[in-house]
C-alpha cells in the first residue's frame, strides 16, 4: 500500500476560556478532540456534522492556520505541527483551502488580477510575464473569461466569486485542497456547477479533497469516503456506499434518517434525537453521544469508545460493536 | 435620480455563468463596462454632491492663495505703518484695511492661512500616522498589545483635550511647532480607536485566512489587506479633523501658547484684534471668518466623503 497523502493522528484543538480581570484560564472548549484519519491521494473525504462540531476547526488545524493542542498532522510523511512559518511556506503551495463565504473570502479593494497575483508575489515565484499568463490560465480553468481580471469582486455573483476563490487555491497546482463548506453559501443551481467544476479539476490535476460540509446529499454526490463528526470527535468513517447504506453508529443512523427522500411513496422511520448537542465546554464523560443515544448502555457513560473496524473499511466509535 | 447609466450594477451582465446549464461553464462572458474601482466610484458620487463640491472649491481657493502668497503682489505682512492704523476695509491700497500697527490685513490673512492650514494638515498627518499604526497593532494582534495600547489611549482620552494640549505645551514651551505636536498627541486616540475597530472586523474575514493559508506574513496582511480596508472611515475622520485641528491651533495661539506676535497667524490675529473690536471690528472678524470658512469647507468635504465612501449609499 502506498503512503497516504495526509495522516491526521490524535488531533486535538482546545480553545482556552479566559475569564475575569486577570484572564485566567477557566477551562477549555474542546473543538477537536482526538480525531484521526487518513487521506489517500486522489480521494475525496467528506467530513460532515452539525454546526459547531469542529469540522472547520479540523480543516484549519490541518493547514496549521490554527496550531493544534496536540496530535500530529503528517503530510507525505512529514509532521507539520512542529514546523515554523518559514518551513511551512513551501508546503502551503501544495495544500490550499477553499472558503465558505465567497463574499468575505475576496478582498473587496483588490481587482481579480491582484487577488490572483497575490500568492505568486508572496512566494516570489515566476517573472512578471509568467505571472500575468498564469492569472489568465487560472481564470480559464475555472470557467471565467480572461477579460474579467481587471474587475472588482463586487461586480460578480456568489458563484463567480467562489470560482475566483478556487482559482486562487489552484495557483501552484496543489495536491490537497481543504474545501470548507464551499457550496453552502450558494444557490442550489449554482452549487451543482461549482461541484462539477471541483470534480473536473480533481480529474485534471489529480487533486485530493477534504470536503467539509453539513449537507449530506452534497457529500454523497461528491465524496469517496465520509467521516461523521459529533462534538469534536470522529464517530464513524467509512466508504461512502457503506456509510449511506449501513451506518453503524447511532448518531450516523439518526443523521441519515433525517435526509429527505424525493419520493412520497417511500415510508421511512425517522430517528428523532431528544435534547440538544451538549456544550463542548463541558462534554459528557465516556461517549460524547450517550446523552442523546437511543441505545445508551452503562459502559457508554464511563468509557470512551475506541475506533473499531466493524467491516473492512468501516470504522465506528461505539460500544455496541466492541 | 435619473442616473441609472452611472450605476455599475445596472450595466453588467453578471449572472451569465450561473444560469448556463451545468457543464457549460466554459462559455465566456462579455462585459461592456470599463473597470471601476471603489475609489473611482466614490469620486463619481462626490462630484455629484453640491455641498461637498462647494467645500472643495472654497478650500482649493484658500490653499492656492496660501501657496501663491510669496509671488502674489502683496505688501509685507509684517511691515508696520503707524500713520495708517486701523483703516477700515475698502481703503485705497488696503482692500481689507489695516490692523492696529498699520499692517495690511489681506496680506496677513493670506500669510496667516499658510501657517494655520499647514498646521492643521500636518497635525492631522502626524496624529493619523501614529494612531493608525497603534490601532492596527492593537486590533490585529489583540491580547497583550491591545491591552497596553488601548489602556494607554484611554488614559489620554480621560483628559479634556484642551487641558491636555495646554499641559503638553506647558511642558514643551510655547510656540507654533510645539502646539502642533501637542494637538497631534491629543488627536492620536481618535484615529487609533477608528482603525482598531475596523481592524477587528477585517481580521476575521476569510480573505485574511486565505492570505495566511498561502503563507503571507503579518506585516503583509496588515499593510496590504487590512489597512486599505480601513482607509474609507479614516479619510472621513481626517477630513473632519483638519478643521478641528486648525481651530485648536488657532485657539492655542489665541491663548498665547501657539504662534507668537508678530507672526501672521489667524489665532494670533484674532487675539490681537480683540482689543479693538469696538473701533475696528474687521481686525478680529476677518481672521475669524477665515477660520470659519476653512472649517466649514472641511466639514462639507468630510460629510460628502462619508456618503461617497459608504458602499450602501447608491446615488
Amino acid at each position: 500500500m502506498t503512503e497516504p497523502l495526509l495522516e491526521v493522528e490524535n488531533l486535538k484543538k482546545y480553545f482556552p476560556i479566559k475569564k475575569g480581570l486577570f484572564r485566567r484560564t477557566r477551562g477549555y472548549v474542546k473543538a477537536v478532540d482526538d480525531v484521526s484519519f487518513q487521506l489517500e491521494e486522489g480521494e475525496t473525504l467528506g467530513l460532515v456534522g452539525e454546526s459547531g462540531c469542529g469540522k472547520s476547526t479540523t480543516g484549519r488545524t490541518i493547514l496549521q492556520l490554527l496550531r493544534p493542542t496536540s496530535g500530529r498532522v503528517l503530510y507525505r510523511g512529514q509532521d507539520l505541527t512542529g514546523l515554523n512559518f518559514q518551513q511551512l511556506r513551501p508546503i502551503r503551495r501544495e495544500m490550499q483551502m477553499i472558503f465558505q463565504d465567497p463574499y468575505s473570502s475576496l478582498n473587496s479593494r483588490m481587482t481579480i488580477r491582484n487577488i490572483l497575483l497575490e500568492p505568486m508575489k508572496i512566494h516570489g515565484l515566476y517573472t512578471k510575464k509568467e505571472r500575468e499568463e498564469r492569472v489568465e490560465e487560472l481564470l480559464e480553468l475555472v470557467g471565467l473569461d480572461r477579460g474579467v481580471a481587471d474587475r472588482y469582486p463586487h461586480e460578480f455573483s456568489g458563484g463567480q466569486r467562489q470560482r475566483i476563490g478556487i482559482a486562487r487555491a489552484l495557483t501552484f497546482q496543489p495536491r490537497l485542497i481543504i474545501a470548507d463548506e464551499p457550496v453552502s453559501a450558494l444557490d442550489v443551481s449554482v452549487q451543482a456547477q461549482v461541484l462539477n467544476l471541483l470534480q473536473e479539476l480533481q480529474e485534471t490535476f489529480k487533486l485530493t479533497y477534504l470536503f467539509i460540509a453539513h449537507d449530506l446529499s452534497v457529500v454523497k454526490h461528491f465524496s469517496t469516503r465520509v467521516g461523521v463528526m459529533y462534538l469534536g470527535r470522529l464517530v464513524e468513517i467509512a466508504d461512502k456506499r457503506r456509510l449511506y447504506q449501513s451506518p453503524r453508529h447511532p448518531y450516523t443512523q439518526a443523521l441519515l434518517s433525517a435526509v429527505p427522500v424525493p419520493d412520497p411513496e417511500i415510508k421511512r422511520e425517522r430517528i428523532v434525537l431528544s435534547g440538544d448537542v451538549p456544550n463542548p465546554k463541558n462534554p459528557p464523560e465516556g461517549c460524547a453521544f450517550h446523552t442523546r443515544c437511543p441505545e445508551c448502555m452503562e459502559i457508554c457513560r464511563v468509557e470512551r469508545p475506541p475506533m473499531i473496524e466493524v467491516e473492512p473499511g468501516q470504522f465506528t466509535a461505539c460500544h455496541l460493536y466492541s | 435620480m435619473g442616473n441609472t447609466h452611472d450605476d455599475p450594477s445596472k450595466n453588467v451582465a453578471y449572472d451569465t455563468t450561473d444560469t448556463v446549464p451545468v457543464g457549460h461553464h466554459h462559455e465566456s462572458l462579455s462585459f461592456q463596462v470599463k473597470k471601476k474601482g471603489p475609489w473611482q466610484t466614490a469620486w463619481k458620487k462626490l462630484k455629484r454632491d453640491r455641498a461637498a463640491m462647494t467645500g472643495v472649491v472654497i478650500l482649493s481657493v484658500m490653499i492656492l492663495l496660501s501657496i501663491l502668497a510669496p509671488i502674489l503682489p502683496l505688501p509685507d505682512p509684517e511691515e508696520t505703518d503707524l500713520a495708517n492704523r486701523l483703516k477700515p476695509p475698502g481703503t485705497e491700497g488696503h482692500i481689507l484695511g489695516t490692523d492696529e500697527l498699520g499692517r495690511d490685513m489681506l496680506s496677513r490673512l493670506i500669510w496667516g492661512g499658510r501657517l494655520s492650514i499647514t498646521v492643521g494638515f500636518v497635525a492631522v498627518g502626524i496624529a493619523m500616522f501614529i494612531g493608525t499604526i497603534l490601532g492596527l497593532i492593537a486590533g490585529y494582534f489583540k491580547r497583550f498589545f491591545d491591552t497596553v495600547i488601548m489602556r494607554t489611549i484611554d488614559v489620554l482620552m480621560a483628559f479634556p483635550y484642551v487641558l491636555l494640549a495646554i499641559a503638553i505645551i506647558a511642558a514643551l514651551g510655547p510656540g507654533l511647532m510645539n502646539t502642533m505636536i501637542a494637538i497631534s498627541v491629543v488627536g492620536i486616540p481618535y484615529y487609533a480607536r477608528i482603525v482598531r475597530g475596523s481592524t477587528l472586523t477585517f481580521r476575521e474575514m476569510e480573505f485574511v485566512m486565505a492570505e495566511r493559508a498561502i503563507g503571507a506574513n503579518h506585516f503583509h496582511i496588515i499593510f496590504y489587506h487590512i489597512l486599505p480596508n480601513c482607509l474609507p472611515p479614516l479619510i472621513v475622520a481626517a477630513s473632519l479633523d483638519v478643521g478641528w485641528m486648525i481651530l485648536a491651533a488657532s485657539g492655542m495661539s489665541f491663548l498665547g501658547l501657539g504662534a507668537q506676535p508678530p507672526d501672521a497667524e489667524w489665532g494670533v490675529m484674532l487675539s490681537e484684534g480683540r482689543k479693538f473690536i469696538r473701533v475696528a471690528p474687521h481686525v478680529s472678524v476677518l481672521p475669524g471668518m477665515a477660520i470659519f470658512l476653512v472649517v466649514l469647507s472641511l466639514n462639507l468635504i468630510g460629510d460628502g466623503l462619508r456618503d461617497a465612501l459608504d458602499p450602501k449609499s447608491k446615488s
